[in-house]
């Protein structure tokens, strides 16, 4: 394969990656590393490079119209990022002694996971009123938009949900991934913030989170220019543009291809990691 | 002095972030075309890992040869750009919370951004 045909495939994948990953609300991420491995035989390293660039440019790209809604809560997102940032730090330095045939199967976890809870319905929790102690302190406690006016909300279990945040960021420099699933998680499972706040606050810490690893890969030759530029354009095109159609589109039905593509994905990542063929 | 509110602040922040995945899409874009145009015919393999030449790795090598017209480094100075632009974010948010006078906030900020730094300054050996 030339360097221009290699371009352009990948830049159609991962165009296709970023729409879909945009009309689920899963997020491309996920599958660009599965993609350029498995598909155009890409070694982990440049995968994970290329991938972690096209989740800065979604992250930052959907920023402008996540900030409009104002859900975000900027003082859980910038506590929580010093968790996620150490991670990041971490987990790039790990990657540097890491097996990738131990990458692979990881991969083929986090993909698992992340296709178990896609077709689990998000059901919005209650929301805690009463202060607590961490939360008080730190001044988290905040308010959203909702039909009926402003809802007050508090946050709770801060301490659990900054290991939690840890851990996502430690995933995100080994896998290239926005971690978004478990940034979620962390805050509207465990930290009991609502579901609009979760999501939008969890997209300004992806950035943040993957522009710790980013930097560094990019000193230890991971981020390869033909292989990054059509990666980050596809997903970035992709990504707009799935956001301006979403509401036209009928996401129960995509989720459930988007879901079957990760399982199929999921699988073959464990099946070459446990071989070592990756 | 009239309190910022934390609205107005993302408000333009939101904006700034978009304007620079513009700019960062937009050199990146040049770069590949470039890019393109230059090595399209020439055999693609990246199955085994080589790791970048040393002029690719360092922002000031990228800098060099990006004015030199290199088509590599032009895509990698977008790409540095987008890496720029989370941590431009974090930047205006120590702004926001200095403005605030919210010291512990501060506080915290000034360490996310400290590790960004570090790792887009120095990487990690």
């Amino acid at each position: 394969m030339t360097v221009l045909t290699l371009a352009l495939l990948v830049a159609g994948g991962s165009f296709c990656a970023g729409l879909l990953g945009a009309l689920t609300g899963l997020g491309g991420g996920i599958v660009v590393v599965p993609m350029l491995t498995l598909l155009f035989h890409v070694d982990l390293r440049y995968a994970v490079g290329a991938s972690l660039v096209s989740v800065i440019a979604t992250s930052s790209g959907a920023a402008a119209a996540y900030v409009r809604e104002g859900f975000t809560n900027v003082r859980v997102g910038i506590l929580l990022e010093v968790a996620t940032t150490v991670g990041a730090l971490i987990g790039a330095a790990l990657a540097g002694v890491t097996p990738t045939s131990a990458l692979a199967v990881l991969f083929g976890i986090v993909l698992l996971y992340t296709a178990v809870r896609s077709l689990r319905p998000r059901v919005e929790h209650t929301l805690l009123t009463t202060p607590d102690e961490w939360s008080s302190r730190l001044r988290l406690d905040s308010d959203y938009p909702t039909p009926d006016g402003r809802q007050l909300y508090s946050v709770r279990r801060v301490p659990a949900g900054f290991t939690i945040m840890f851990g996502a960021g430690v995933l995100s420099a080994l896998l290239g991934i926005g971690s978004g699933i478990l940034k979620v998680l962390a805050m509207d499972q465990v930290m009991g913030l609502p579901f609009k706040v979760s999501t939008t606050t969890s997209n300004f810490m992806i950035g943040v989170t993957a522009a710790a690893s980013a930097g560094v890969y990019l000193h230890r030759g991971y981020i390869d220019p033909a292989i990054a530029f059509p990666v980050m354009l596809g997903v970035l095109v992709g990504a707009l543009l799935g956001a301006r159609i979403l509401t036209r589109a009928n996401p129960q039905w995509l989720r459930r291809v988007f879901t079957g593509i990760v399982v199929v994905m999921a699988i073959e990542m464990l099946y070459k990691g446990f071989t070592g063929a990756l | 002095m009239p309190r910022v509110s934390d609205e107005a602040v993302e408000q333009l922040v939101g904006r700034l972030l978009q304007v620079g995945v513009l700019v960062a899409a937009a050199v990146t874009l040049a770069g590949g075309i470039l890019l393109v145009a230059q090595h399209g015919p020439s055999p693609a393999d990246y199955g085994t890992f080589r790791g970048e030449p040393d002029y690719l790795r360092s922002l000031v090598g990228i800098l060099r040869a990006a004015l030199s017209m290199d088509s590599r480094a032009i895509v990698q100075l977008g790409l540095v750009l987008l890496i720029a632009t989370p941590i431009a974010r974090v930047a205006f948010t120590l702004v926001a919370f200095a403005l605030q006078r919210d010291r512990v906030y501060v506080g915290v900020t000034l360490l996310v951004l400290a590790l960004l730094l570090f790792g887009l300054l120095f990487g990690i050996a």
